[in-house]
């Protein structure tokens, strides 16, 4: 199978998903009790006027399969709705916390993911010492703390003892910044305490992965040959055990796609970080639907949308995913 | 029934061989044993709350071994009480979410049709969602109770399940035995029942472990973030209320603590005995 027909296999299985999800979202939001009209008005007793003018407004006179269409239409155009708290466009709002969740999710990925695989390679290198069975007992331990609970224990312990950093926002309320510098570094170090938080927990995933694979690989023939070539033990994994090894950290990152979203909504809550992890929560607690379906729709299509370049990235880096 | 009972005693000896399985018992025995024990040796009322204002967030004391919380409740006897929810709805969760993987998987790898397909299709679509995400809008349309915690649980965790045992059935149905016990005349049900399913087990067993770790994780995420059973309080319903009434800023750390050490604990023990499990039941597919 050529190249191009891979991908274009890959892109009709990424638009098949999104539509399911689009038609899930559709399907899950109409089970919820009561009309939408009496949640959206918030309150119950509607006369009989507001009722029908709304209904009309809001096309439920039509056919569910009209609606869907509607729906689908909408959602291609990036047209969510109305919030029901904010009182403003979907969009609008979650446009503003885009930025700032991609902010902390790109810096704690970055760290996450370098922390993750040097550790694995230590670990794997030194198979069997002491700083071995480290790495692998804290990565275990890393894995079962629960985010939310590793950033209420950030917070008291650098926030509330130490008064080392910000306990939750992204800038300081009320400050006026002498320079764009000045402003810089409160967001960052507002954006400390979330990324530790993730890093602490996070690593694990990647230090765990690299090292099997590593351990995995380096009992194969060709390592042997390459040992016995007289190669250092840098080149034996900067030249046939990593390539070897990466496709298997590479399926971690397409699934830590899913789990990055996920501690986002923890971390953001926890910190009271103005990102669509908060919005989520907020909506949740405030039933603000058109914003949680807003959100549940975005963190999926991003999730199926990595995956689909891990997809791709695969086929780069190893020739025989073409034949799959 | 006495050769299984003996195949058991001797995993667990395996298990207990091993220094991180050993550890991983140990966590889990002291665990159970608190949530049977606990909640009888120490009763928890939570309409036992405070009459004075000193007994809110109060420190520990010898009367309140871990101090209180913010009505005033003894923290030591809550957690205890916690331990059970967390390990209810995390072994329930895990025993939905099992069944549903096996069964998918099984069914997905031994058959070739539109159905078996459609089965694959499905687990990739919940696959590529976001786990949390989609627990929480599940939960807030379907509402709060211990129930439909158990149930968004045990539905969302089975896609991952499903895959492995799914790749395992299709190497065991290409080996040789598969095909002579059908030339024999074996009928499809048998040769699942009697040939592929214990070759499956010792991988269902293993991964029913981790799933169940997974799930004690979940609980205590979807309970922290409001959406737990706001009357059987579980480990993360307690951490809910800790944040909500502002534990962490008022430096109120033995609120903190109890409930969030038992589910590391919890987690930790369900995860290293999986791990040694699967390292003893499944050499090959894993190096650890």
């Amino acid at each position: 199978m050529s190249r191009t027909v891979y991908v274009a296999r890959k892109a009709g299985q990424l638009f098949a998903t999104l539509f399911f999800i689009a038609a899930f979202n559709f399907c899950l939001f109409r089970i919820l009790p009561g009309s939408p009209l009496t949640l959206l008005a918030r309150k119950g007793n509607l006369s009989a006027d507001v009722v029908a003018r709304l209904t009309s407004l809001f096309g439920l006179d039509k056919p569910l399969w009209q609606q869907f269409l509607i729906y689908l239409q909408n959602l291609a155009t990036a047209e969510f709705g109305i919030s029901m708290t904010f009182r403003r466009r979907v969009i609008d709002v979650i446009s503003e916390r885009l930025v700032n969740s991609f902010m902390l999710l790109a810096l704690a990925s970055v760290f996450v993911i370098a922390i993750g695989i040097s550790c694995g390679i230590v670990a794997a290198m030194r198979r069997g010492t002491a700083l071995d069975r480290t790495i692998v007992v804290s990565s275990m331990a890393g894995w079962s703390f629960p985010t939310f609970w590793t950033g209420l224990i950030a917070i008291i312990v650098f926030g509330t003892y130490l008064h080392m950093f910000p306990i939750s926002g992204i800038v300081t309320p009320g400050m006026r910044y002498a320079t764009s510098w000045a402003e810089t570094v409160d967001i960052l170090r507002h954006l400390f305490l979330p990324t530790l938080t993730l890093i602490i927990v996070d690593t694990a995933q990647f230090s765990l992965v690299t090292r099997s694979a590593l351990v995995d690989v380096f009992t194969e023939d060709y390592i042997l040959t390459a040992r016995a070539k007289g190669l250092s033990e840098n080149q034996v994994l900067s030249r046939h055990a990593m390539p070897n090894a990466m496709l298997p950290i590479m399926t971690t990152t397409a699934l830590y796609v899913s789990l990055l979203i996920g501690g986002a909504i923890e971390v953001e809550t926890v910190f009271s970080f103005p990102g669509m992890g908060k919005l989520m929560y907020d909506s949740v607690l405030l039933r603000d639907y058109p914003i949680l379906e807003a959100s549940f729709f975005l963190f999926a299509a991003f999730t199926v949308f990595a995956n689909f370049v891990t997809d791709v990235m695969y086929m780069i880096v190893d020739p025989r995913v073409k034949s799959l | 029934m006495n050769a299984r009972g003996e195949r058991l005693a001797e995993i667990f000896s395996r298990i207990w061989a091993d220094s991180f399985g050993r550890a991983g018992l140990v966590l889990l025995t002291l665990i159970i044993g608190i949530s049977i024990l606990g909640p009888i040796i120490f009763p928890f009322d939570p309409r036992e709350v405070a009459t004075s204002a000193s007994k809110i967030f109060a420190p520990p004391t010898a009367q309140h071994w871990l101090g209180t919380d913010e009505m005033g409740r003894d923290i030591f006897r809550s957690t205890l009480a916690g331990a059970r929810i967390s390990l209810l709805v995390g072994i329930t969760a895990s025993a939905i979410s099992i069944v549903i993987g096996a069964f998918v998987g099984l069914f997905s790898g031994y058959y070739h049709g539109l159905f078996s397909n459609l089965l694959m299709r499905v687990t990739d679509f919940f696959l590529a969602l976001p786990v949390t995400p989609l627990i929480i809008v599940l939960a807030s349309v379907f509402g709060q109770n211990l129930l439909i915690t158990i149930m968004v649980i045990g539905m969302t965790s089975w896609p991952s399940t499903a895959r492995i045992v799914r790749s395992l059935v299709l190497s065991i149905r290409a080996r040789q035995f598969v095909e002579r016990v059908r030339a024999i005349g074996a009928s499809d049900a048998r040769i699942l029942c009697v040939h592929i399913l214990p070759n499956v087990m010792p991988l269902i067993y293993a991964n029913t472990v981790l799933v169940i770790a997974g799930s004690v994780l979940a609980e205590a995420t979807l309970a922290f973030l409001g959406l737990g059973d706001p009357v059987r309080v579980s480990w993360g319903t307690m951490l809910h209320y800790a944040f909500v009434s502002g534990a962490a800023g008022r430096g109120v750390w033995w609120y903190l603590l109890p409930p969030g050490i038992g589910i590391v604990l919890l987690v930790l023990g369900f995860t290293l005995v999986g791990n040694t499990l699967d390292k003893i039941l499944n050499p090959r597919l894993r190096e650890f």
